[in-house]
């Protein structure tokens, strides 16, 4: 079954481990140090992402390193971002005219 | 000054765009900024858009028409249809696309929004949930804001940012 992107980075603890393996591949037990939860959640968390392609596995030797599919980020990042980039100017420009408004009021 | 709160999440299993943003000002003034015209039309189109205002009657029933303006001549209806005012707390209402007489454009799809404010120190805390009926609806409207040109260029955000910190 594939799953939705987005389903897969709307988890904060996904988005973590994203950040984490985006600098250099890791193993499970590496990832999981990173965080206040059990190595099985953390698997739970690789097992969702590399259902949806994102991260991909390598085995060295024993250990299978997790790392980030670059591509398939980049592909939802572009209108994901795009997006948060309108929300984010007009966020901008709600703060400069709230700004205006306060000094004006003093 | 410490960084501003912003979260932007997509949650696909509830169908649901999720915008959480701080501003550095009493509930009051951040609520006025969000429910009356003249305040709205100066920050709700990202630039180069701009808003402007056809009718606007912020009550329970009551509805807030509004043209969104490109550089390029382009314009936009939309109407926001208000539900379940609670001054300073929180209101609701119902976005569509419509024509210059606020008629539904029902080939768009229509968005639910639900805007809470609460206070955080000096601050104030906004929380926006955006509620779409499918999967489909959230994917065209994130596509069209690309494909309209509704994207930012970098070097307007780069100065409005700088204007800011001055």
């Amino acid at each position: 079954m594939r799953r939705d992107i987005f389903q897969a980075i709307a988890d904060p603890t996904r988005r973590a481990i994203i950040a984490l393996i985006a600098l250099q591949a890791m193993t499970p037990n590496a990832i999981a140090e990173n965080f206040h939860t059990t190595r099985q959640a953390v698997s739970k968390h690789l097992r969702i992402l590399t259902e949806c392609e994102l991260v991909k596995q390598e085995q060295q030797g024993r250990e299978i390193y997790y790392s980030l599919e670059i591509e398939k980020m980049k592909e939802i990042d572009k209108w994901l971002e795009q997006y948060r980039k309108i929300w984010e100017s007009r966020f901008n420009q709600l703060d400069n005219v709230l700004a205006i408004i306060k000094k004006k009021k003093k | 000054m410490n960084k501003l709160q912003f979260d932007f999440l997509v949650d696909k299993e509830k169908k649901q765009l999720i915008v959480n943003r701080e501003f550095n000002a009493d509930r009051q003034l951040v609520w006025d900024c969000y429910t009356k015209s003249e305040l709205l039309e100066q920050w709700f189109a990202p630039k180069p858009w701009y808003a402007k205002t056809k009718t606007m009657d912020f009550k329970n029933g009551g509805f807030w028409l509004y043209a969104m303006c490109g550089s390029n001549g382009e314009i936009h209806w939309g109407k926001m249809n208000y539900e379940k005012i609670s001054p300073i707390e929180s209101y609701e209402g119902r976005d569509i696309f419509c024509d210059e007489n606020g008629v539904q454009n029902s080939e768009l799809p229509s968005q639910y929004w639900q805007v809470n404010f609460k206070n955080n120190n000096e601050n104030t805390m906004v929380n926006t949930i955006i509620s779409y009926k499918s999967l489909e609806d959230l994917e065209a409207i994130l596509k069209m804001g690309m494909k309209e040109g509704l994207t930012i260029a970098l070097e307007g955000l780069d100065e409005l940012l700088l204007k800011l910190k001055k």
